[in-house]
């Protein structure tokens, strides 16, 4: 396969976000498509972890509420550099991900699921609670984000810069599946004893997807932070790591496509449902069951596999 | 000094033993279909609503009761033909999904029935506290009690004396077997999210007179069930039990002499813990896997 094929897919993306606003008619719709963006691209290091290393995450909201309290907190109460807040709260969370980790991938099943749930929900009670910091239950302002005398403002910039990292992180994240990191990765899904007799260090490889998802998962908090200008810690609580992991699962479990087609889907329906309270909780309810039952796999690798060429270029 | 204390130790017990409930219901299902059913929780705040609406519809409180915990059972036994069956063979990460997802169903369902409002009724037999020793009871703890003591009771005959209780048993330890001399594990599978259902409305339907309840109580007090089957070892009845009693108690003395802020975090912290330092819990069985 020529390099230039094997790049259509990015080539593809880019075009797309090229060509977007020329049908976004106004801010409402350049909001959605920002927020789908950053849905994206926590999405694509949540199913590296899910999907590639099959590991679970129930807490993933704590490390985007880490990076937004940080993007919050140390500039406008410690005085430091957004960028250098942003890099710090990136810092912590992964710290925070790399001592849970350690311990916790020894065990299998569902040991990951509970440490990461009970980590999640301390992560959200601590912002709620430490409001002399946070602001607690009712959020607190956020900064803009300055860059060199330029202050990214308005939704129009910040839809270029969400773009501009996204194509980044689909980039990244197809170079690093194919790379040896990321057939290991997939070995390990498949059958842990095989890959380690292979000579896979198994709990290396699991601690470091998940510290890795933890650091984007951050990153994005910031970013979430700064756009809106306003911090809630409903950013870290337990449904927002829900809706994260659904994204996940409906886009497709290992599929790189599957993260992007989730968070633009499942990030479009709570816009089409919010006149309904309530039936938003039980709308997303239902897709998680209806889409486990019927299409375990999710969308993408469900229709890939009925429609495609299968075989290695769907994933 | 000594009675606050003992005021910490009823109100720990006091809600420990829901937490039991609920890691027992938890535990059943585990047994029945190696599942760890995320909505546990809902049906703990199932029964405390459902009781709340009959009463409040004027129904006498014992027929109020026996429908607040049959129905959960029934929306036990609907969800496992429903959502659990047509997946039997997924992975573990799909049925834990599933499970979650059941759970943003039903909470989401009585959001719109019942409202966003915080619920309660009236004690079961007054409110006057009981002195002892300094501290306070409320009759409507020692109902919790009694009945969470009666309920393991009955569950401890149920699985050793019945053939029932013993079927069940047979298809954890080994399906296929269990299959093989006779027994109708699709009927087990059944029974196990029925009862396990049942369970969690009990502990609702008790506690609700002295938490109140809402819609959304269901995630805490299920979470915290978890945290007490994780304590107690996955898989173990008594654990189950201690472990309930564990967090109900760690959970109150923290909240008394530590911080009450922080009330919530402390049976996660605990969970924390437990991973790190004995992940198999304080009853669970040592297993060695196959390959």
């Amino acid at each position: 396969m020529s390099v230039l094929k094997r790049q259509y897919p990015l080539m593809i993306l880019a075009g797309v976000l090229l060509l977007l606003p020329l049908v976004l008619p106004n801010n409402y719709y350049y909001d959605i498509a920002i927020r789908m963006a950053i849905n994206a691209i926590i999405v694509l290091g949540l199913n590296l972890l899910i999907g590639f290393a099959g590991q679970i995450s129930l807490g993933h909201a704590g490390f985007v509420g880490v990076g937004a309290y940080a993007s919050a907190i140390l500039p406008s109460q410690f005085g430091w550099h957004p960028l250098l807040a942003m890099g710090a709260g990136a810092a912590i969370a992964s710290t925070i991900a790399a001592i849970v980790a350690r311990p916790i991938f020894r065990l299998k099943g569902h040991y990951l699921a509970m440490a990461t749930l009970g980590l999640g929900i301390i992560i959200a009670i601590v912002i709620k609670n430490e409001a002399a910091y946070t602001g607690g239950p009712d959020g607190m302002p956020v900064a803009p984000l300055g860059l060199m005398g330029f202050e990214i403002s308005g939704e129009k910039q910040w839809y270029w810069v969400l773009a501009a990292i996204l194509l980044f992180s689909f980039w990244a994240a197809r170079n690093l599946i194919d790379s040896p990191f990321g057939r290991a990765l997939r070995a390990l899904h498949g059958s842990e004893v095989a890959s380690q007799v292979m000579g896979v260090d198994v709990v290396r490889y699991k601690v470091t997807i998940f510290v890795l998802s933890a650091f984007f998962a951050s990153l994005m908090g910031s970013v979430t932070a700064h756009y809106i200008g306003f911090v809630t810690p409903n950013i870290a609580d337990f449904f927002h790591s829900i809706e994260l992991m659904t994204m996940v699962v409906v886009g497709g479990m290992a599929s790189i496509y599957g993260s992007l087609i989730g968070a633009v889907l499942l990030t479009a329906l709570p816009q089409a449902l919010s006149t309904f309270e309530g039936w938003e909780t039980v709308a997303f309810g239902s897709i998680l069951i209806l889409c486990m039952i019927f299409m375990p796999k999710g969308l993408v690798p469900t229709l890939a596999a009925r429609f495609g060429r299968n075989g290695q270029e769907d994933r | 000094m000594f009675s606050q204390f003992l005021q910490f130790l009823f109100s720990g017990i006091t809600v420990g033993a829901t937490y039991a409930l609920a890691a027992l219901g938890f535990t059943l299902i585990y047994n029945a279909s190696n599942v760890i059913n995320f909505a546990q929780g809902e049906f703990i705040m199932l029964g405390g609503m459902l009781a709340f609406y009959f009463m409040q519809s004027g129904l006498s409180l014992p027929l109020a009761l026996l429908l607040a915990i049959a129905i959960p059972a029934v929306v036990g036994v609907l969800f496992e033909k429903l959502a659990i069956e047509p997946a039997r063979d997924a992975e573990v990460v799909t049925l834990i999904i599933i499970t979650i997802g059941a759970s943003l169903v039903i909470r989401g369902l009585i959001q719109i029935w019942l409202g966003k409002g915080a619920h309660s009724y009236p004690a079961f037999s007054g409110s006057e506290p009981i002195q002892i020793g300094g501290a306070t009871l409320l009759p409507q703890s020692l109902w919790v009690l009694g009945i969470t003591a009666l309920v393991v009771v009955a569950l401890w005959y149920f699985f050793s004396r019945t053939l029932a209780g013993k079927a069940i048993l047979a298809t954890s330890c080994n399906p296929l077997a269990a299959q093989l001399v006779g027994i109708n594990t699709q009927w087990v599978l059944l029974v196990s999210f029925a009862l396990s259902a049942a369970l969690g409305a009990i502990g609702g339907v008790l506690l609700t007179p002295i938490t109140l309840t809402s819609y959304d109580v269901g995630i805490m007090l299920g979470l915290k069930g978890f945290v007490a089957v994780v304590v107690g070892g996955l898989g173990s009845g008594l654990g189950a039990v201690v472990g309930g009693l564990l967090v109900g108690i760690i959970e109150a003395m923290a909240a008394g002499y530590i911080s009450s802020a922080y009330k919530d975090a402390i049976p996660f912290i605990l969970i924390l813990f437990i991973l790190f330092f004995m992940p198999r819990g304080i009853f669970g069985a040592q297993v060695t896997e196959r390959v």
